[in-house]
């Protein structure tokens, strides 16, 4: 590493990763990115948070020099991702939705295939890969083929891969989609290290639990264009904490149960197909209102006060379902499909 | 907090993963070990060079190999089987004995079978180009060619492979070539060399292609006509005069008197000239178009 880049990395501490103006990419007749306007932080989580088709993939590729923009810029540490794709790619790394590894090849194999590429001589590469793929977990898979990996050491392989030359920004295509949850739990640990360790990430996700546990700022993107933008606490706060799940003992007292969750938490409250169910929104109100689960408690304290006997509880936040109807009055679902009927027609 | 519909609901540490894959389920991130293999400010190792990326994209070719052997099938069976079938089949009629014939055909039968083999170049292009990891390739900073040239690094390791069996069912079956080891290693050496030239028609078929079926089907229509309409088998004289026109200036035909020639221990200098600058200009035209479609997908 010279001077001048040692130089440039240290003043970006605090500037901007990423800057994206009015960028567009147009498919077809389809515009699959209308117009977005990004500013993510150097040394934060980012999140693009969205539906399949959104747009959300379409640019994170243009973001790492995959594909070029049809419309507006994009600068990544400053350097334009069009007329600079070298000075982008000598700074970021991409783990795309599919696992971006060869298959073929052992998780060693892939490891110092790349550690080579980035310029490290043999010896270091072995050694730089024996590493990893000991952090990562991998140590004992480390001479089998990568298509006999499961979903999330297949994926572990993929961020490590990343990190071989730690990067200044990693792109996170839908990290999680598809692994069971404790796969999910730890690549959620490894990217809060990265993010400790000084990377900016930016995270695509279809999970609103997701963006909150790791983002400190979200956008969401809705047919390639921006709807809403903000710290997860925003744009919680702009559609309601979530909901509060009960099931009772016994169907005959619902009626009674439905009567005081409405009652405490001042919201409507709904009756599930479950004749024991019962769901209520919970939606503190103002500046300092009383935190979610302190609400929650409250209404179920009310119920066990009642003779109510409540056999199974839980508080969730709203699903991004929840999210998009909220912010556009469709949910998410709706606003795919009619996605792809546009894709179809261009098609 | 979690919800029973939420999609994205947390188990707690003391449940039973349900669909956790049992090794895996032993691996906690730890922090510190994490951290340690990070390190932002690490002085990055210079980007390396040209031939060394490609080389390394090479090696990758070879490990694949090493992992899937079945796929050398089309430079070991296939060539054996090209060679036996026209040598038996051709052999009596043509040349009266099939040992005069194989001195014809032995040196066309290994460039028809190399040809012929290029086009699995593109197809491997394009299935990788489905998976995610090309998209890694193609953010690395490394020379823009180096991921292209390391499948063609690769290939010529295969039509060497292709050469050296043809060779032996040859020298097996009575073959004596007048060139020697020098003559039979610079003609194999020149068709290895034109093939690689030849292969960029494929990467660029490989990348703008949509499937592996298309790649292999355009393939074919432009390589059987190519290798046929040809000297390999039969002498051009004996041909249409209409034909003999697309044949002579076929870039195979002329690859064939070439390595025919040099096989024979009779070089002809306008031929193997007329072959290098074929293949330059081969490297020039496709060697761009498929850099460009590469830099632009």
């Amino acid at each position: 590493m010279g001077m001048r880049e040692m130089r440039e990395r240290t003043a970006d501490r605090g500037g901007a990763a990423i800057e994206t103006s009015g960028l567009v990419k147009v498919f077809g007749e389809q515009r699959a990115v209308d117009g977005v306007d990004l500013t993510v932080p150097a040394g934060t989580v980012y999140g693009v948070l969205g539906p399949n088709g959104a747009g959300k993939t379409t640019v994170v590729r243009m973001l790492a020099t995959l594909l070029r923009p049809d419309g507006g810029e994009a600068r990544v540490f400053g350097h334009d991702v069009a007329r600079e794709p070298d000075r982008v790619r000598a700074r970021v790394s991409l783990t795309g939705q599919y696992a971006s590894v060869d298959e073929d090849l052992t998780g060693t194999e892939n490891l110092v295939l790349l550690a080579r590429l980035l310029g490290h001589r043999k010896p270091a590469a072995r050694e730089r890969a024996a590493r990893l793929l000991d952090a990562f977990g991998l140590a004992e898979a480390a001479d089998r083929q990568a298509k006999n990996y499961s979903g999330g050491m297949r994926r572990r392989l993929d961020i490590a891969a990343s990190i071989l030359n730690t990067p200044d920004l990693l792109f996170l295509d839908e990290p999680t989609t598809g692994l069971d949850p404790r796969s999910r739990n730890q690549v959620w640990d490894i990217v809060r290290v990265v993010v400790a360790q000084g990377t900016t990430v930016l995270l695509t996700t279809q999970y609103l639990e997701e963006a909150d546990q790791l983002a400190g700022r979200i956008a969401v993107i809705d047919r390639g264009r921006v709807i809403a933008e903000g710290t997860p606490g925003e744009l919680k706060s702009s559609v309601g904490a979530g909901a509060v799940h009960v099931r009772l003992r016994d169907p005959g007292q619902r009626a009674e149960a439905r009567r005081v969750l409405a009652m405490v938490l001042k919201a409507p409250v709904q009756l599930a197909a479950d004749p024991v169910a019962l769901t209520a929104r919970v939606m503190p109100e103002g500046a300092g209102a009383t935190e979610p689960a302190v609400l929650a408690a409250r209404a179920l304290a009310e119920l066990a006060g009642q003779g109510i006997t409540v056999d199974d509880f839980s508080l969730g936040q709203p699903s991004l379902d929840e999210v998009f109807l909220a912010l556009t009055g469709k949910s998410a679902g709706e606003s795919t499909e009619r996605h792809d009927e546009k894709r179809e027609a261009a098609a | 907090m979690s919800t029973a519909t939420d999609p994205t609901r947390t188990d707690r540490p003391d449940e039973p993963a349900g669909a956790g894959n049992e090794a895996e389920d032993t691996y906690v991130p730890a922090a510190e070990v994490l951290a340690a293999v990070l390190d932002p400010a690490a002085p990055r190792p210079p980007r390396p060079s040209a031939l060394s990326a490609s080389v390394t994209f090479g090696w990758r070719a070879m490990l694949k190999i090493k992992h899937v052997p079945e796929q050398l099938f089309d430079v070991t069976v296939f060539p054996i089987m090209m060679t036996l079938m026209f040598t038996y089949l051709f052999g009596g009629a043509l040349a009266g004995s099939t040992s005069e014939y194989l001195t014809y055909l032995l040196p066309g039968i290994m460039v028809m079978s190399v040809i012929m083999t290029t086009m699995y170049t593109g197809v491997s292009v394009n299935t990788d180009i489905q998976k995610g990891v090309f998209d890694r390739f193609r953010t690395l900073p490394v020379w823009r060619p180096a991921a292209m040239v390391g499948y063609l690094l690769g290939d010529m390791v295969r039509y060497v492979l292709a050469s050296l069996v043809i060779l032996g069912v040859g020298l097996a079956l009575g073959y004596r070539p007048g060139g020697g080891v020098v003559g039979v290693a610079a003609g194999i050496l020149l068709l290895v060399a034109f093939s690689f030239a030849f292969s960029w028609i494929w990467t660029l078929f490989g990348l703008v292609l949509r499937s592996e079926k298309s790649v292999m089907g355009v393939s074919m229509l432009v390589i059987f006509p190519l290798t046929f309409l040809s000297n390999v088998l039969v002498e051009p004289e004996t041909m249409p005069g209409w034909l003999q026109v697309f044949v002579d200036v076929s870039p195979v035909t002329r690859l064939v008197a070439a390595v025919r020639g040099l096989m024979d221990g009779a070089a002809d200098v306008g031929e193997i000239t007329w072959v290098l600058v074929a293949g330059l200009l081969l490297v020039a035209v496709f060697g761009t178009l498929t850099m460009h479609r590469y830099n632009r997908r």
